[in-house]
């Protein structure tokens, strides 16, 4: 069992949407950090989750950056802080948009680099704070406001971009797992250099689901496999508990698209073509934990 | 010669300034003409001359931001770039200036493209003068290494917490070797106490959510700290004059005294006006020189009355004029001013060349040196 502190991190009456599944992320994300933590939020929804001047929602200095600009920022603010002799954790906290579109270039940048902190990806594969128009982790087949017939192709493989840094941590986690994220957490924070968590963040409005399903819908996509759970530290990688159990006999793809408005659009074809692609991922996956525990 | 009396690029004198400035970070991304300023830096940090953390970024958008995210830290930071790289911080220089960060960085004026053009124009640099960036013109490699110096005492006054821009013309300044003293600055540049850094024992919010009331008042708090510089640059550049015997003013007079006319430019063309100004005094034309130092703040007592000026404007803002003669002329209505647009691409503008500008000059029109004159 893990251990959770109790002591809350965010302050109550956050601005949230209700159900937001980056919030709930970044609950237990705080309670790992602890408080020798700095936040770093380039635009995207926990911009204006945090409130208005002059009040704010965490217990954590938060520095807002830029919109392609949050890994710089946390490289700079992470060197100035090891250059005085502090061991200050940087954890950059940033929408999907901010990752895999406009901010990717900083963030390869620090990454290579080799820079000390962590950099969190919330994904709820939309830019959620302009009001859900398509990124490049909007996933096949979803409808946002700029593609109003469902998106034409796939989802950016953000997790194999960010392994060809070859970080000493890397991991995915999901909101409805708050020990796993917990844990993940902690252990990247124990390591130094770059370290990167792509959380996927079920997002109500945007998605399209009741705002109380937000769990439900999360567990669903890691159960039909279309979100898989894993870490890689150094070169072990292995797959994560709810994955793992997930993966003796995923559910059917087609649960996880019916439980959410935003596929509606989706035509048997298309599917077809999402859960073929599961498929080949979750043999992938499994091959790659394999290989890592024979040659471990 | 003095022991400190080294021969020396206008972009070695600035990295010697900044490793006596002893900051913590230097961020940077090389581009030509400034790649040498930040090459000796590294070298300063590699050999273990200067003890700072020198992050190689992959973008001068990022060179800024890293810059931000250190400073907000406390500790003291540089950067440097030229033309494309500083367009592409623009974004962040407003950022770094709006968080009120004491970021000092060395800019080489040098043309913007297309088409590709490695020489000196000061676009680059004018176009970012609404960045709320404090912004000072050098013309020799000494006034280079001092005006650096001077740049951190003055971005780190707290009375000003603005960041400071030293811009130096690409090649003719950036390239040159001049003879410069090597002044040891001693305890001229005090510790940075910055007020808002970040401390985990008293966590705040930073840049969020302002609504328009509060807005308005950081954006008056700016320009505030923008008229507080005026005094701190006067206050700064005096004690600078008492210590090591240079003075500089935020507009550098030369003859201007007596003089019917005046030729006012910045950075090397405002040095070399000086000559122009002794050619044209041998044949009985009372010219001076005034070279505008800090654009930002502006300078407001600058002496134009009664004098006819000749305002050399290596810039353009198309649809509009000169930037610094529509400076001048919106600060001064009453000035009478021959508008002259030269040296933009690099384009060589001798000092024969501004004496035939002082003797041919039309009050009232823009000139467009090099361009025939019947098809302008």
């Amino acid at each position: 069992m893990t251990e959770i502190p109790k002591e809350e991190m965010l302050l109550k009456c956050p601005s949230t949407c209700a159900g937001c599944g980056s919030l709930l992320a970044l609950r237990y994300i705080l309670k790992a950090a602890g408080k020798d933590t700095v936040l770093v939020i380039p635009a995207c929804c926990n911009s204006v989750i945090q409130g208005v001047y002059p009040y704010m929602l965490h217990t954590v200095p938060v520095y807002n950056i830029a919109f392609a600009a949050a890994a710089a920022c946390a490289s700079g603010m992470s060197e100035a802080f090891r250059a005085v002799g502090k061991t200050t954790n940087v954890i950059v906290y940033a929408g999907d948009g901010g990752t895999a579109d406009i901010g990717i270039q900083a963030l390869s940048g620090a990454l290579e680099r080799g820079e000390d902190f962590l950099y969190i990806c919330y994904d709820n594969e939309a830019y959620g704070n302009t009001g859900m128009q398509r990124s490049g982790a909007t996933p096949l087949g979803a409808i946002t406001t700029t593609t109003p017939n469902g998106k034409t192709v796939n989802k950016k493989d953000l997790d194999r971009i960010i392994e060809a840094h070859n970080l000493p941590y890397q991991a995915t986690a999901c909101a409805s797992y708050p020990a796993d994220i917990y844990n993940k957490v902690k252990k990247a924070l124990s390591i130094p250099g770059p370290k990167f968590i792509h959380i996927l963040a079920p997002c109500p409005p945007g998605w399209r689901t009741p705002s109380e399903k937000t769990v439900e819908i999360g567990k669903m996509a890691v159960k039909s496999g279309i979100w898989v759970l894993w870490e890689k530290e150094y070169d072990k990688f292995t797959i994560s508990a709810p994955s793992r159990a997930a993966m003796k006999k995923p559910a059917p793809v087609i649960d996880y698209l019916k439980a959410q408005g935003r596929f509606r659009k989706v035509d048997e074809a298309t599917a077809a073509r999402i859960q073929a692609q599961v498929d080949k991922n979750l043999k992938k996956v499994a091959a790659e934990a394999a290989y890592s525990e024979e040659n471990a | 010669m003095s022991e400190k009396l080294m021969m020396s690029t206008g972009n070695k004198a600035v990295a010697a300034a900044v490793k006596m400035a002893k900051p913590t970070v230097v961020a940077a991304y090389p581009i030509t003409p400034q790649t040498e300023v930040i090459e000796t830096i590294a070298d300063y940090v590699g050999s273990g001359a200067m003890d700072a953390r020198y992050i190689p970024v992959e973008s001068e958008h990022s060179a800024m931001t890293a810059c931000i995210g250190a400073s907000i830290t406390g500790v003291r930071v540089f950067t440097a770039t030229s033309s494309h790289g500083l367009l592409y911080m623009h974004e962040m220089l407003h950022w770094a200036a709006g968080a009120r960060l004491p970021i000092v960085m060395g800019q080489v004026n040098r043309t913007l493209a297309p088409g590709w053009n490695i020489w000196a124009e000061h676009s680059d640099a004018l176009s970012q003068r609404d960045t709320g960036w404090l912004q000072v013109y050098v013309s020799t490699v000494q006034e280079a290494y001092d005006a650096t110096l001077m740049a951190f005492k003055i971005a780190e006054d707290n009375r000003v917490l603005l960041p400071v821009m030293i811009n130096m013309d690409g090649f003719l300044l950036s390239h040159i070797m001049q003879p410069f003293e090597m002044t040891e600055p001693g305890d001229f540049i005090p510790p940075l106490n910055l007020p808002q850094k970040i401390d985990v024992n008293d966590p705040k919010g930073y840049g969020a959510m302002s609504p328009a009331d509060i807005h308005f008042t950081f954006r008056y708090d700016m320009e505030k700290a923008m008229k507080n510089a005026r005094t701190v640059i006067a206050e700064t550049e005096a004690e600078f004059a008492k210590r090591f015997g240079r003075s500089y003013a935020p507009v550098e007079e030369y003859l201007c005294d007596d003089a019917d006319v005046v030729i006012v430019a910045m950075g090397t063309l405002g040095k070399e006006a000086e000559v122009a100004a002794d050619l044209l005094r041998k044949e009985g034309i009372k010219a001076g020189v005034m070279r505008v130092r800090w654009l930002r703040p502006f300078p407001l007592d600058m002496k134009v009355e009664g004098k006819e000026l000749v305002v050399i404007d290596r810039d353009y803002s198309f649809g509009f004029g000169g930037v610094i003669a529509g400076e001048i002329q919106a600060r001064y209505p009453g000035a009478k001013i021959a508008r002259v647009i030269a040296g933009l691409g690099g384009q060589e503008v001798t000092y024969e060349d501004m004496a035939e500008l002082v003797r041919t000059r039309k009050i009232g029109t823009e000139f467009w040196f090099g361009i025939p004159k019947e098809e302008q």
